[in-house]
């Protein structure tokens, strides 16, 4: 497969399509922004957190079809997660994303997310596939619930 | 490639006649490969690309003329000095200002906007006055004013456009008022293309009393300029959009009005004579060109403006205006695209938006096939809120681009399509 079909496989652009909890949830535990002011992928990440657990998470928001179908693979992922789940998968994520797993990361235990892999070969848009983690992860280990933050995946990502 | 100077100007003479096949020649990295595909450059509104004179220019600076320049006595010191001036004379004539010493130069159109903002509105704007630009301006023609009208509670009023993306003219006579004390407009929008009346709102203006900058900066590489018969009160772009390197550029202003602003930074050379009880300021223009500036820079600019020069504007002009309608024809008849900016008077840019495709999505795919165009808001977010969209693709145009380079551009569409099966 050529490195823009890996890009842009068949799974990604389904969920780009049609992206999975893509609603808002109403007075939910944890509400983030994640902005890219470079290219203007703007999403909120709503999370509900009970007993240490994802009880419940969706998002909101416009972007590229990388960002959208990351931030729907997540939300799908990490439901029903333990906090400390969550923070493996997202150290993983990371490193498979960013190249640091090489180039071709044994992607076994991300199941679907693993589709994302591909974006390890184009620089430009890793920061787009892991805008919304970075938001999620965020709120996530944010001590005092402030009720919103803006997160920017950085650049040099 | 060694040869002396003037066998060199005899070769660059015969070379750069409007003849499509040897103006590439001049380009080196148009012959670039990317991802095993010949580049197809149509990202020129965020910078040009530099032909071999200004390469060679550069080269020669550092090689035998370097120097700081104002200061020396000794050999290189005037050489540099005498190459320095030689190109302030070069952009007075390119842009045809009435002296040379209404030339200064700056790191580039920012450096330019902010230093009348700094200089001149610091300086004259009060309490309730208003700074009227459009709707249309890149962030470096509305941040500077925005700071210096925070400063000064000044109010800035913003000419609105149409659907087209051109300026409502209508509004902008109604917007004129004594409190109006200054204009800033952009000659050439770099994310619509549109070119708005500048010499009418300049008109308007002045009968007014009111001065105006034109921020020429997508101006200069498609148009011949000639600010006194716009009669505008400062002119404003970057070398590296017209083919010169970056970290340079130029602001034109009418003398009288440049002598009663305040310099813009102090330090070296803008000075007269300094005591600690009190400084006073150098004459025009080096009042306003604190410090060693980027001597190779301007240098290159001048060979920059020596190329373009010869290539000559009508014949530019008129080539660039064919690809245009080409390159607006060739859009228009995809299915699902849209062009974002559709004004009469255009020059340069084919901003458009697809159907179910995000442009960051197909800018990584043209990429793929060695398209570069640009993708985001171009710095230009509230035209991007005007017309409801997050981001636009943008290709954008240069003399050295072809039709054949305009058809990739359309192949690469079809495959964002067939990728997206949009
Ligand atoms: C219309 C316009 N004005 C100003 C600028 C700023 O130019 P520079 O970044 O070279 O200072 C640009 C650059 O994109 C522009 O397109």
């Amino acid at each position: 497969m050529s490195a823009i079909n890996e890009l842009y496989q068949q799974l990604i652009l389904e969920h780009n399509k049609s992206p999975r909890n893509f609603r808002t949830i109403e007075h939910a535990d944890k509400t983030v922004e994640g902005y890219n002011p470079l290219c203007g992928d703007h999403y909120t990440i709503y999370l509900n957190v009970k007993d240490n657990r994802i009880a419940d998470a969706s998002f909101q928001g416009a972007g590229c079809a990388i960002s959208k179908a990351s931030a729907s693979m997540m939300t799908s992922a990490i439901k029903g997660a333990t906090v400390e789940e969550v923070e493996s998968l997202f150290q993983k994520f990371h490193a498979v994303v960013t190249g640091k797993m090489g180039p071709d990361p044994d992607v076994e235990d991300l199941g679907s997310l693993g589709a994302l892999a591909g974006v390890a070969e184009f620089p430009a848009r890793i920061k787009c596939a892991s805008l919304a983690w970075h938001a999620m992860h965020s709120v996530l280990h944010e001590m005092n619930d402030s009720p919103k933050t803006i997160v920017t995946s950085d650049t040099t990502e | 490639m060694k040869k002396n100077d003037s066998a060199m100007m005899m070769d660059v003479d015969k070379r750069v006649r409007f003849d499509i096949e040897r103006i590439r020649e001049d380009f080196p990295i148009l012959h670039t490969l990317v991802h095993g595909k010949p580049l197809v450059y149509l990202d020129n509104a965020a910078t040009t690309q530099k032909p071999l004179h200004v390469i060679d220019a550069d080269q020669r600076y550092y090689h035998s003329q370097n120097a700081n320049i104002h200061r020396g006595v000794h050999y290189l010191s005037e050489v540099a000095t005498f190459e320095y001036e030689k190109a302030r004379g070069k952009v007075k004539n390119f842009v045809n200002a009435a002296d040379n010493h209404e030339i200064i130069f700056v790191r580039g159109a920012t450096e330019a906007i902010n230093l009348v903002a700094h200089g001149y509105g610091r300086k004259f704007l009060a309490e309730g006055d208003e700074v009227i630009i459009s709707a249309m301006e890149h962030h470096s023609n509305i941040v500077p004013w925005q700071m210096v009208c925070a400063e000064k509670k000044a109010v800035l009023r913003v000419i609105p456009m149409n659907d087209e993306g051109e300026l409502l003219m209508d509004e902008y006579e109604k917007m004129l008022s004594p409190k109006t004390k200054f204009v800033s407009v952009v000659m050439v929008s770099n994310s619509l293309g549109t070119v708005n009346p500048v010499k009418d709102i300049i008109k308007s203006a002045h009968a007014l009393g009111v001065p105006v900058l034109v921020d020429g900066a997508q101006a200069v590489s498609h148009m011949k300029i000639d600010v006194r018969d716009l009669d505008c009160d400062f002119f404003a772009f970057s070398g590296h959009k017209v083919f010169a390197p970056t970290g340079v550029g130029a602001l034109y202003g009418k003398a009288e009005i440049l002598d009663r602003m305040d310099p813009y930074q102090g330090g070296g050379d803008m000075i007269e004579s300094v005591t600690f009880e009190k400084t006073t300021y150098n004459a025009l223009p080096y009042k306003f060109e604190a410090g060693t500036g980027n001597i190779a820079g301007v240098v290159g600019l001048g060979v920059a403006i020596d190329y373009v020069r010869r290539v000559g504007f009508e014949e530019v002009e008129e080539y660039e205006r064919e690809l245009l309608a080409y390159g607006t024809t060739l859009l228009s008849a995809i299915d699902g695209v849209r062009l974002v900016g559709t004004a009469r008077e255009k020059a340069g840019v084919l901003s458009f938006v697809m159907e179910h495709v995000h442009p960051h999505d197909i800018g990584t795919i043209l990429d793929q096939e060695g398209i570069a165009i640009r993708t985001g808001h171009h710095c230009t977010q509230p035209v991007m809120k005007r017309f409801g969209i997050p981001a636009t693709a943008r290709a954008s145009l240069a003399f050295y681009n072809t039709k054949e380079e305009l058809d990739a551009l359309g192949r690469g569409i079809a495959k964002v399509k067939e990728i997206f099966h949009a």
